[in-house]
């Protein structure tokens, strides 16, 4: 934490996403004192730019911009976040069945590993988003739920996002089942689930975080690109991207509006790889050595 | 050699087939099915029609058997034909692939030309100004999503400045080679932008790692300039993990493709993919899926391949545990 402080530029990034997801929480408040609705549309007052009323214009349909970009932070960042812990839950798993138990699950998850790491992984986002959940045996008002898009899109970036999480979980626990505690403890009856969770996971946290705040920015990008696509989070519901949608049409009207939405987007992503990178070096005993 | 190359091979082909059921078995989920599309193309359609459709094209029977099915007539080279286009899919992913190797090729070359000495020049002098601006501008296009880069583009270029098309892969009614030269600036462009940083980035880790080693404190001490040092020496060792790096970044090669197609409307595999889901186009989409799961594979199995090639120390004969996690 106080390599974090120490250097201005992960300081900066810090304060940015303090200052994000603030302002995502205060959303709501914004809202009111602006005597603003983020739903309120207003056909009169369509690309209207920016004013007193409208801190940021209004869009295609009126609706006041600065606080859908604060909804939308709510929508992006919380699946950012969300994922990225979801991914590296999965990671860890997998990363210490396959470091821990060596073998034949080594190499079966390694080569899965492999294969996800080289897929491409855009075109399989998009037909994982298209798919028919109901065809998946879900009930009816899970699929038509307005919050489903949400969740489809936090478990379909979760479900690609847990690579590097399991590889650096995997070299962690290959090095340290042969040290002495581990044995110790494996010499004392202890079953291998308590093993991998209670002596292995705690001196593996550094790298899962690492990989856990650089997830957030790339979970972000995808969730921002699909949204685009319109195969991500579904209007009503803003989110960064799918304010974006529409933008390709509007350039030549009002190109104001495709700016900020992506700045935003760019500034998280930004934020989270200079803390994930920053985050590595202050973790990394070998890296003080080198410098 | 031949052991290690048999031995990957067999391993594509397993992934391959693995691959090609999942596409499948996810094409089979999505929304609507043949049938639906025909009841919706034809009212007069009854419920006991349908039923009958369905026993006809075998829809009825368990997933593992209509695969089984399809993959053995795919073997056969009978790939079906695709419902929007009404041709044969092959025929219609043929000149895709032409135009998405075009501007994945043009892309590549151009990140390549501006990525690796961006990436060396910053390795020369670790922490110095020109490695923070090169860092700087590297970090902005890692974290820039593509789509919004594109977009940035055509505003500058073609709305703002006029001077190049906003889409498309020519002028309506003809144009010839300069015209289609023209329309391709903007998607190599982005494509290329966003690529480039992720190879400078490859590029200067490798550099400061190789300059690190005593061999070239030996070549210094021998009296070798500082340019012979860095392109004779570094360089060569540095370029071994950079082109298998390369050779991985196929996949997301191909996603930026994707983007850049789409958002161009420039008619490639990626917007093939993509419209043929949104059009609910199952066989195109199942196709044009795995034909760019194989690309991958034969890019991946390319890295391998020039890995073992360029560093003699890789012994073919133990392709195991060991020179995987050394490489990772």
């Amino acid at each position: 934490m106080r390599t974090l402080l120490a250097r201005p530029a992960s300081a900066g990034a810090l304060a940015l996403l303090a200052l994000l997801i603030a302002a995502a929480i205060a959303a709501p408040m914004v809202e009111a004192t602006l005597g603003l609705d983020a739903t309120a549309t207003d056909l009169l007052a369509r690309y209207r730019p920016p004013s007193a009323e409208h801190p940021l214009g209004t869009d295609e349909i009126g609706r006041d911009v600065l606080v859908r970009l604060l909804y939308g932070g709510r929508v992006s960042l919380s699946v950012g976040l969300v994922a990225a812990v979801m991914a590296a839950a999965i990671g860890t798993l997998i990363g210490l069945t396959a470091g821990y138990f060596r073998g034949v699950f080594d190499a079966a998850l390694m080569r899965l590993t492999d294969g996800v790491i080289a897929l491409p992984l855009l075109p399989l986002l998009i037909v994982l988003a298209a798919v028919d959940l109901s065809k998946l045996g879900l009930p009816e008002e899970v699929v038509r739920a307005e919050q489903a898009s949400l969740y489809r899109i936090i478990v379909i970036t979760a479900l690609v996002g847990w690579t590097t999480v399991a590889r650096l979980v995997r070299g962690v626990t290959l090095s340290l089942r042969t040290r002495e505690f581990v044995r110790a403890a494996e010499a004392l009856g202890a079953r291998p689930w308590r093993v991998m969770l209670v002596h292995i996971l705690p001196n593996a946290l550094s790298p899962i975080i690492v990989a856990a705040t650089l997830a957030v920015g790339q979970i972000i990008l995808f969730e921002s690109v699909l949204s685009f696509l319109g195969l991500g989070i579904q209007p009503p519901l803003p989110s960064w991207g799918n304010m974006l949608t529409n933008a390709q049409e509007i350039i030549w009207t009002a190109p104001w509006l495709a700016i900020y939405p992506g700045l935003l987007i760019l500034a998280t992503v930004a934020a989270c790889n200079l803390l994930g990178d920053t985050l590595q070096e202050a973790l990394d005993p070998r890296r003080e050595q080198k410098r | 050699m031949l052991r290690y190359l048999t031995h990957r091979l067999l391993q594509g082909i397993v992934v391959l087939t693995a691959m090609s059921f999942v596409i499948y078995a996810l094409i089979g989920l999505m929304p609507g099915d043949p049938i639906d599309l025909m009841i919706s193309a034809n009212p007069q359609l009854t419920p006991g029609d349908a039923e009958r459709l369905r026993r006809i094209h075998g829809l009825d029977r368990p997933i593992v058997e209509r695969y089984l099915a399809w993959a053995g007539a795919a073997l056969g080279g009978d790939f079906g034909y695709s419902r929007a286009y009404a041709r044969p899919v092959l025929d219609v992913l043929g000149g895709r692939l032409l135009n998405t190797a075009a501007l994945m090729i043009g892309a590549f070359v151009l990140a390549l030309s501006i990525g690796l000495p961006a990436g060396i020049l910053a390795a020369t002098r670790p922490g110095g100004a020109l490695d923070g601006a090169i860092n700087l501008v590297c970090f902005v296009l890692i974290a820039v999503p593509t789509f919004w880069l594109a977009l940035m583009l055509i505003i500058l270029f073609a709305v703002v400045l006029g001077w190049l098309p906003a889409g498309g892969i020519g002028t309506p009614g003809g144009g010839g080679l300069f015209d289609t030269a023209r329309h391709l600036i903007l998607p190599v462009l982005t494509l290329a932008m966003v690529e480039s940083a992720a190879y400078a980035r490859y590029a200067r880790a490798a550099m400061i790692e190789a300059m690190r080693q005593d061999w070239i404190r030996t070549a210094r001490a021998k009296g070798a300039g500082p340019v012979r040092v860095v392109l004779g020496h570094a360089l060569r060792n540095a370029m071994i993990p950079v082109t298998t790096i390369m050779a991985l970044g196929f996949g997301a090669l191909f996603s930026g493709a994707l983007i850049t197609e789409t958002m161009f409307a420039y008619p490639g595999m990626g917007k093939l993919i993509y419209d043929a889901v949104m059009g609910n186009d199952f066989n195109l989409a199942l196709v044009a899926l795995l034909f760019a799961t194989l690309l991958t594979l034969i890019a991946n199995l390319g890295a391998d391949l020039i890995y073992a090639a360029l560093d003699p120390r890789i012994s073919y004969a133990a392709p195991e545990r060991g020179a995987r996690g050394r490489r990772a």
